[in-house]
């Protein structure tokens, strides 16, 4: 299994859309840190693309992969290697070569102009995206045979989890503001690995204002220790459940 | 020769002042026995140690003064020093322990009725009311050290705590732990300089109908709900620090009611609201540092004729906030950090109006729960929608002159 995963960390580390991806977060950070002179403002603008580019880079490329790699997993499938090392090496090389891409890509800038607990967090955050997204890409292209429906899916579950999640937030909370939904809130809220990542950079950086009334009803939860535990394991959730959702298809999958 | 050592006497007696020295080793060990041998001027000097001697009525013009801070102990029952006179002197002592009383003001030090009082360098340890002054004149706090430990708002009184009173000067105090760190009711033509005012139940500073006074480079940091001002006129606030008051009703200053002021140098940093006004009317905010804040300001819809300008506004989440559409106060001239315009012509002030009042902090002020969504890719989304076609945020409240580069304050 080990050997496979480097096997394929090595072809996707050599692939040309990895090294571009690298390259643009690497230019778009450093861009954004010279353009700022205020370290805070710049990673509020980084987090903006971390949490838009992070996911959707991670969800086509991982689903484009997988097609592409039919054939090579049709070839290892007649080996006498079990199909669950199979994906799954599959699932940690993708995720492992997307991580260190988006590591060397921001983490350097980071590093460099804003070190320190808010540059760590955002480090940790993006690599969470890339494996919760991959996961959720091979979930799509397993259940999907079609190449194109396969990455319409992929930009589907992009657009809910970046886009339309909030906006139905959005609305529960305009339908229901005579409520006490802050609690409700929360937990819904909590369901998107997104808007955990968003509101983990948000404690950091608008400490003041999130002491409001409502942001502190947030801090509370998210900023306490049970409120990490429960959020890093719903992270971690995502990541799990689709994996293994994807794995009992591709096991019983007629390639 | 005997006429003449009666002279010396006499001269002694009147015209030179004694000094009484109080303390173990002496031949006096009461501080009651002190005053009351003392006469108009003199100094009742108090050694080191610990005296319990209930409540001590300073009634004659004198100085008290302790060497090497002794301690004055109210044993948690008593009023410790009450000043009944004119022209006294209390310096050097520690305080502590005072009475406590749901009925009456205990405090640790009292002023009553009268003028020309000097508390100096004194430190006030756990007592209800720290330093208070009713019906002063003239009076001089200075220096003084108040800390106070009970939790419960109800339970604690005010550190300085003045009522009534005209022309005092409040400088170099350290107030922490009590109710309120300075309060004052009906105290005018005052000067409060230099005072750091810090993690108070409740306010910072807390005034009331207290017209003409001068709040001067005082720092107010952390307290349960920073500083609230009310129902006065002609308030001038400079130089001064408002850092850290966090909580949905802490303010770095609330202004109610407040009108014909000045607020010009003052920073602020890391506070849920900077500033919030209601009914605040001619109020000059000028050169003041906006930092870090949640909101720098909250300007409610019954304020008017107010003038903000030239201030920095760097790194809020929210510039500026209010809750309706009637907009009766001028921008002009100020540093937003968030604005995103240009300069063609080279004058150093944008050439398109700044709108400091985002889409998302209106609906936030309707819908407080949507801060969850603060900064999401939807909200920027919309943010970038409203400014393209306004229809939520007051098209009337903007900075007209916006500049380019922050001031250099």
């Amino acid at each position: 299994m080990k050997k496979m995963t480097r096997y394929v960390m090595a072809d996707i580390l050599r692939n040309r859309i990895v090294i571009a991806y690298m390259l643009f977060l690497m230019v778009i950070s450093f861009s954004i840190f010279s353009l700022e002179d205020n370290t805070s403002k710049g990673l509020l603008s980084l987090l903006n693309i971390v949490l838009l580019i992070v996911p959707l880079v991670s969800l086509i490329f991982s689903t484009i992969y997988v097609y592409n790699s039919a054939e090579f997993i049709e070839l290892l499938v007649s080996q006498p290697v079990k199909r669950k090392v199979i994906w799954t090496s599959l699932f940690c090389g993708l995720a492992v070569a997307l991580c260190l891409a988006f590591i060397v890509g921001v983490g350097i800038p980071v590093l460099i102009y804003a070190p320190g607990v808010t540059g760590w967090i955002m480090m940790a955050c993006g690599c969470l995206l890339s494996a919760v997204f991959v996961s959720l890409a091979l979930w799509g292209a397993v259940k999907i045979r079609d190449k194109a429906k396969g990455i319409g899916l992929a930009i589907m579950i992009w657009l809910l989890f970046t886009l339309l999640f909030d906006g139905l937030i959005l609305w529960l909370l305009f339908q229901f503001a005579d409520y006490p939904i802050e609690n409700g809130m929360v937990a819904v809220i909590s369901l998107n690995p997104v808007d955990l990542c968003r509101i983990f950079m948000l404690l950091f950086l608008d400490m003041s204002a999130l002491m409001g009334y409502t942001g502190a009803v947030f801090k509370q939860f998210f900023g306490s220790v049970l409120g990490m535990i429960v959020s890093c394991m719903i992270m971690v959730l995502w990541v799990i459940i689709p994996f293994l959702l994807s794995l009992r298809i591709f096991n019983r999958k007629d390639l | 020769m005997r006429c003449l050592l009666l002279i010396c006497l006499l001269m002694v007696g009147t015209a030179h002042a004694h000094t009484i020295r109080v303390g173990k080793g002496q031949r006096i060990t009461s501080i009651h026995r002190a005053i009351s041998m003392a006469v108009k001027g003199d100094t009742v000097l108090v050694d080191k140690g610990t005296y319990k001697e209930g409540n001590i009525i300073v009634d004659k013009p004198i100085v008290l003064k302790g060497l090497n801070q002794p301690i004055l102990d109210g044993e948690g029952k008593h009023e410790i020093i009450s000043v009944k006179s004119p022209y006294v002197v209390i310096e050097g002592f520690l305080v502590k322990h005072s009475g406590y009383s749901s009925v009456t003001d205990i405090a640790g030090i009292k002023i009553y009725n009268t003028h020309h009082v000097t508390v100096i360098n004194n430190t006030l340890d756990n007592n209800f009311f720290g330093i208070y002054a009713q019906g002063a004149k003239h009076c001089t706090i200075t220096d003084n050290h108040l800390t106070a430990y009970s939790r419960a708002t109800e339970l604690s009184g005010n550190g300085i705590h003045c009522w009534k009173s005209d022309s005092m000067t409040i400088s170099g105090n350290r107030v922490s732990g009590h109710r309120d760190g300075i309060y004052f009711e009906f105290v005018t033509h005052s000067l409060i300089e230099k005072n750091i005012s810090a993690s108070n139940n409740r306010y910072g500073l807390h005034f009331m109908f207290s017209h003409n006074n001068t709040y001067k480079s005082n720092t107010f940091r952390k307290n349960g709900a920073g500083v609230a001002v009310m129902f006065t006129r002609n308030v001038t606030m400079l130089d001064n620090l408002f850092e850290e008051n966090w909580g949905d009703a802490a303010y770095g200053i609330l202004l109610k009611e407040i009108s014909d002021s000045r607020i010009e140098h003052n920073r602020f940093v890391n506070n849920t609201t900077a500033i919030y006004m209601e009914g605040a009317s001619r109020i000059n905010v000028s050169r003041n540092a906006f930092t870090g804040n949640g909101w720098a300001l909250k300007i409610q819809a019954s304020c008017m004729d107010n003038h903000v300008s030239n201030n920095n506004f760097t790194g809020n989440t929210f510039d500026v906030a209010t809750n309706g559409s009637l907009v009766l106060n001028v921008f002009n001239g100020n540093y937003w950090d968030k604005y995103e315009g240009y300069d063609l012509n080279r004058d150093r002030k944008g050439d398109v109006p700044y709108h400091p009042v985002s889409m998302y902090a209106m609906i936030i002020e309707r819908y407080p729960p949507s801060m969850l969504l603060f900064r999401s890719f939807m909200v920027t989304l919309l943010e970038k929608a409203e400014r393209v076609i306004p229809s939520l945020t007051p098209e009337a409240l903007k900075d007209d002159a916006p500049l380019m580069k922050p001031i250099v304050l």
